[in-house]
């Protein structure tokens, strides 16, 4: 939506609490006015029609009740010439809204389509701007992905408000003409033994799960994090990847004056109103009252049959453009649809399919109903697109047509009721330049390193402590075994998922004869974006980054969800800056261009807001995806290199969060050493030189190293006096720092002559800190300590079943 | 749609001497795994036939599958409107004519409400979604879907579902396992509470099977369990399920000679 193809969650709430309530407000504000009073099947409105605004300026109007500024109902009215009608304020009010319009937002996402090189662009069949990103990955073949949030609906309903997040971001896939093929979940929950956050994970997790699953898109990775600054806010963000020919891309546009416009799916029912401007555009508040039914309510079996019955139009081509309604429902695709193309529309609104007789006009318009679908079709292509549409059982209305006039006018029975330039609505809203400055609590916090600090007193040292650290680190809720949530997701469905979690990144095939596929990867680290926005937001892209090059995938292209505050908050608003001048930054540096995402305001409570968390997600293209890389080793023998250097960087790392401690600089970030780290993973796994491969990320080595034993359950002997010796750092410093541009590689024995070759020849840095022991059953750190690894895998699973099961 | 307009087609079957056997795999409003169904019956050697839920045309085929999915969204009870469809007519008869058809997670609980075979499916035991690789024991080996295993042969394919828990009554129970009607059992772990760790059974004829774990997404390496029965397999290259369709092809050829 809006040109920065930026759409749906964002919280939503207000008092736009009831249908009812709304309804009452029309009824208050025009009750008075006999002149207009309609019948239509049974249902009686008082109708407020342009002809009725025109001769009455002066009627009072909800504006702030639908989260419209006074400087903004005033600009409608400078727009129109007079005053709005209720369905037009309604249209005004929730695209204007931050969620729809990102008013506050766009004038700093404006660097992702600036900070783009020619090269970038190569492979970008379609750039920012419409509903995803589309990536040409070769063959013809075109893949489009992107992610967004769900978080406010998620807190007030967490079953509902998790399911329509999966649901929303697979319509707007659907909408490129794509065929969905797998989804992806970053969430963050408050702590781990809060009493909320089980009702948060149990209906989260079931929530996503009972949407995707009936789906039929396989769940292949994604985050789940813990911590506190997310208790009252937590983080429901959704991914989809979807596939399809390049000649099937669909574009969401009005064009050919006299093609019919038609609204199929599900009816359009009293839920979700308010979604956008109420619940997505504001703080939580306890004083408000509930926000619940603003929240959508998903039917996953009607999307199933959409997704199938979207794929047979366009095969069969009878749809001229297409659009999914998400946020802001009708008034969304109408004016969207209509000023991207010829720039006029007439819809007669009562022809709207309904599963509450009693809407008002302006509650149909603002309605997000789930699973609905808005397309142009040519009168010559009714009878076909009838047919498909019988075929599937879809219901659907003819709403009106395409004409030249460049108005958007909906008619309500006959009688007008909007008459807009539909550009206004849509891409004309609102921009504000908000103030922000750095915050000055910043220095006090960037100064108060971990080590040496009083949370770091009784570091580990013996070979006992260090032994205890690493299994209270991979017990730890942010580094436990996650399957408990997984495995409430399908990843086997449609039969191409090559890797799922707990593998680096999710890889799918797209072409079945030839393996081509992609990976796709999402991360953020809240404590590294908390200390340093700027860096944050690089590092949250060059884990992705590295995440994807471990499977073996060349990175291509980035989608973010931009996870903040309040944007009225100037220290917020300076962070989200920040994040966005660096992620764009990184990008460039990269080579990987940011095809779409979303952003997420007002995710605080009380006013505090959560950490900013910029969600990065990065897509990869493998030639055959037979060639990735899993992250654990299997094979007797294999030599077990640690490629990057460990510097003392334990600010913001998962030991410190342990402890208790946030403070200091977030790890230094080198992106000509994420590249070129990235090249060689990327090689080594084309010229099938490693068998196994784990980024460093959050945990360090100790994760990394536990993580790969437990792979497949295979143990190792690992010597790390060499590297300590190297790199100048204590052997809890190597095992526990979070250094950037590391990975950890199994090797075969014949091929230990050539990977070495390799990196000296690239001038990265390698060592040889131990093998792979299938007899050992152990993580045998030699000279120092052993950890059986039954222990450390009933350490590492145990916990999250433990607060949840 | 069972075809698969968006992605490639298939190599060259593995066995081009089965090649002339046509299973038909069934899709419903809300069917998920039917392409995947066809793709195991492809893998298998086999060919694969889409059949839609509305027609009531066979198109001969010498097989049915009825996939996995939630078809109708599994709102009211899982397979409770799709034994209505058009189509169960031709599959109920055919079945009780001798056509082998297999059931399988979803389509299970379309049989078992089509009463072609006992019992039915409640929800997991422990109320959740659950997506595992399970390790299986192929308790009867002489139906027409499992004569390629070994009586008491075990294998492991993914178990994916909801509602996955296997109930009857006793009497019913005893007579499954009297007469060796229990073509799959659970092994090591019961994933959703089923009775007596039944995961798939079979009509007295042994034509028609159901089971809830999935064998044809344990068909290609590379897109399998992560393991196998028989001794390591490289990273998800566990394909313990193709027998599953093997043995109904060679039935089917063995049939027409």
């Amino acid at each position: 939506m809006t040109e920065t193809n930026r759409t749906s969650d964002v919280p939503v709430e207000t008092h736009l609490a009831t249908a009812e309530e709304l309804r009452n407000e029309h009824v208050q504000s025009f009750g008075g006015a006999a002149d207009a009073v309609e019948h239509v099947e049974g249902r009686k409105f008082n109708i407020d029609t342009v002809e009725h605004a025109a001769q009455t300026p002066d009627t009072d109007l909800p504006w702030t009740e639908l989260g419209l500024k006074e400087d903004e109902y005033q600009r409608v009215v400078e727009i129109l010439g007079r005053r709005p009608t209720a369905a037009e304020l309604a249209m005004y009010s929730v695209m204007w809204s931050e969620h729809c319009s990102y008013k506050s937002s766009k004038v700093h996402l404006r660097q992702f389509g600036d900070k783009v090189t020619e090269k970038m662009k190569e492979h970008l069949l379609v750039g920012i701007g419409e509903n995803a990103g589309v990536v040409d990955i070769g063959d013809g073949w075109a893949v489009t992905f992107k992610v967004e949030s769900h978080n406010h609906p998620s807190f007030v309903e967490p079953y509902q408000g998790a399911a329509t997040g999966v649901g929303g971001i697979v319509r707007d896939i659907i909408s490129m003409g794509a065929r969905p093929v797998a989804v992806m979940d970053p969430l963050r929950f408050g702590a781990i033994d809060h009493p909320d956050t089980a009702r948060l994970v149990h209906g989260i997790v079931s929530g996503i799960g009972g949407y995707g699953n009936s789906l039929g898109l396989p769940n292949i990775g994604g985050e789940v994090v813990f911590d506190s600054v997310y208790q009252g806010n937590p983080l429901v963000n959704a991914l989809a990847v979807g596939v399809m020919r390049h000649e099937d891309i669909r574009l969401a546009n009005a064009s050919g004056v006299g093609n019919k416009v038609v609204l199929f799916g599900a009816r359009t029912g009293g839920d979700g109103i308010g979604g956008a401007s109420v619940l997505a555009s504001e703080s939580f508040d306890d004083a408000k009252p509930s926000k619940r039914p603003a929240v959508q309510v998903g039917d996953p079996f009607a999307e199933k049959v959409l997704i199938e019955c979207c794929l047979e139009l366009f095969k069969a081509s009878v749809v001229e453009g297409i659009q999914d309604l998400g946020a802001a429902g009708i008034s969304c695709a109408t004016s969207e649809l209509a000023s991207n193309g010829d720039g006029g529309m007439h819809i007669e609104l009562t022809s709207v399919l309904l599963r509450d007789p009693t809407l008002t006009p302006g509650e149909i318009l603002m309605s997000e109903s789930q699973e609905r679908m808005m397309a142009v079709v040519t009168p010559e292509n009714v009878e076909a697109f009838e047919a498909i549409m019988a075929k599937w059982d879809v219901e659907y209305s003819w709403l009106g047509e395409v004409t030249d006039t460049g108005r958007l006018i909906i008619e309500w029975d006959g009688e007008k009721i909007v008459d807009v330039d539909p550009r206004t609505v849509a891409h004309e809203g609102p921009v504000y330049e908000r103030p922000f400055h750095r915050p000055e609590w910043l220095d006090k916090v960037q100064g108060d390193a971990f080590t040496g600090s009083a949370a770091d007193a009784g570091r580990p040292s013996s070979p006992e402590e260090l032994k205890a650290a690493v299994l209270e680190l991979m017990s730890s809720p942010n580094m436990c075994s996650k399957d408990w949530v997984t495995n409430q997701y399908d990843r086997y469905v449609q039969g191409n998922t090559a890797m799922a979690m707990p593998d680096d990144a999710g890889v799918v095939r797209v072409d079945e004869e030839t393996g081509l596929g992609v990976a796709i990867s999402t991360d953020a680290n809240g404590r590294y974006a908390y200390l340093d926005p700027y860096e944050g937001a690089r590092l949250a892209l060059a884990e992705s980054y590295r995440n994807v090059a471990t499977t073996g995938a060349v990175p291509m292209a980035v989608t973010d969800c931009l996870n903040f505050g309040s944007p009225e908050d100037p220290e917020v608003m300076w962070q989200f800056a920040e994040a966005v001048r660096g992620l764009s930054d990184a990008c460039m540096e990269l080579g990987v261009p940011v095809t779409g995402g979303n952003v997420s305001l007002y995710n605080q409570t009380g006013g505090v807001a959560i950490h900013p968390t910029p969600v990065v997600g990065v897509l990869g293209r493998f030639d055959d995806v037979s060639r990735r890389t899993p992250s654990g080793w299997r094979e007797d023998g294999q030599a077990i290199y640690l490629m990057g250097v460990t510097k003392d960087e334990l600010d913001g790392s998962e030991w410190a969060n342990l402890r208790g401690h946030l403070g200091g600089q977030p790890p230094q970030l080198d992106l000509a050493a994420e590249k070129l780290l990235g090249e060689l993973l990327v090689n080594a796994s084309r010229d099938g030189m490693i068998d196994a491969a784990h980024d460093l990320s959050e945990g360090g080595l100790a994760a990394a190293l536990a993580d790969m034993a437990l792979r497949f359950g295979v143990g190792a002997r690992i010597g790390l006096g060499e590297l300590c010796e190297r790199d100048g750092v204590d052997l809890f410093t190597a095992l526990f720092s979070e250094s950037q541009a590391r990975a950890v590689v199994s090797v075969a024995r014949s091929e230990e002559v050539r990977f070495k070759d390799m990196c000296s020849a690239r001038g990265f840095a390698h060592m040889r800190i131990g093998v792979v022991d299938t007899e050992i059953g152990a993580l045998d750190f030699q000279s120092q300590f052993s950890l059986p690894l039954a222990e450390l895998k009933e350490a590492h699973e145990a916990t999250l079943p433990k607060h949840f099961a | 749609m069972s075809e698969t307009p968006l992605i490639g087609d298939f190599s060259p079957a593995p066995d081009r001497g089965l090649s002339g056997a046509r299973v038909g795999v069934v899709t419903f409003p809300g069917t998920l795994d039917d392409r995947d169904a066809s793709r195991a019956v492809r893998l298998a050697g086999g060919t694969a036939v889409s059949l839609w839920h509305g027609d009531h045309d066979l198109q001969g085929v010498d097989a049915v599958i009825i996939p996995g999915g939630f078809s109708y969204g599994d709102y009211l009870r899982a397979g409770a409107i799709s034994r209505f469809a058009p189509l169960m007519d031709q599959v109920v008869d055919a079945a009780k004519g001798g056509l082998p058809v297999l059931g399988i997670c979803n389509g299970f609980q379309v049989l078992t409400e089509a009463h072609l075979l006992p019992g039915s499916m409640i929800k997991n035991n422990h109320l959740h979604f659950i997506c595992r690789d399970q390790r299986l024991r192929v308790e009867n080996a002489e139906t027409a879907w499992t004569s390629e295993y070994a009586a008491g042969e075990e294998i492991v394919v993914p178990l994916k579902n909801q509602d996955g828990q296997y109930v009857a009554d006793e009497k019913t129970l005893d007579e499954l396992e009297g007469e060796g009607r229990v073509a799959f059992r659970y092994v090591g772990t019961n994933p959703n509470g089923s009775r007596r760790d039944i995961a798939g059974i079979t009509n007295a004829a042994g034509n028609v099977v159901g089971l809830m774990p999935h064998p044809e997404h344990a068909t290609e390496a590379g897109f399998g369990p992560d393991f196998s029965a028989a001794g390591p397999v490289d990273l998800r290259g566990g394909t313990d399920g193709l027998g599953v369709f093997i043995s109904v092809l060679k039935k089917i050829v063995a049939g027409a000679k």
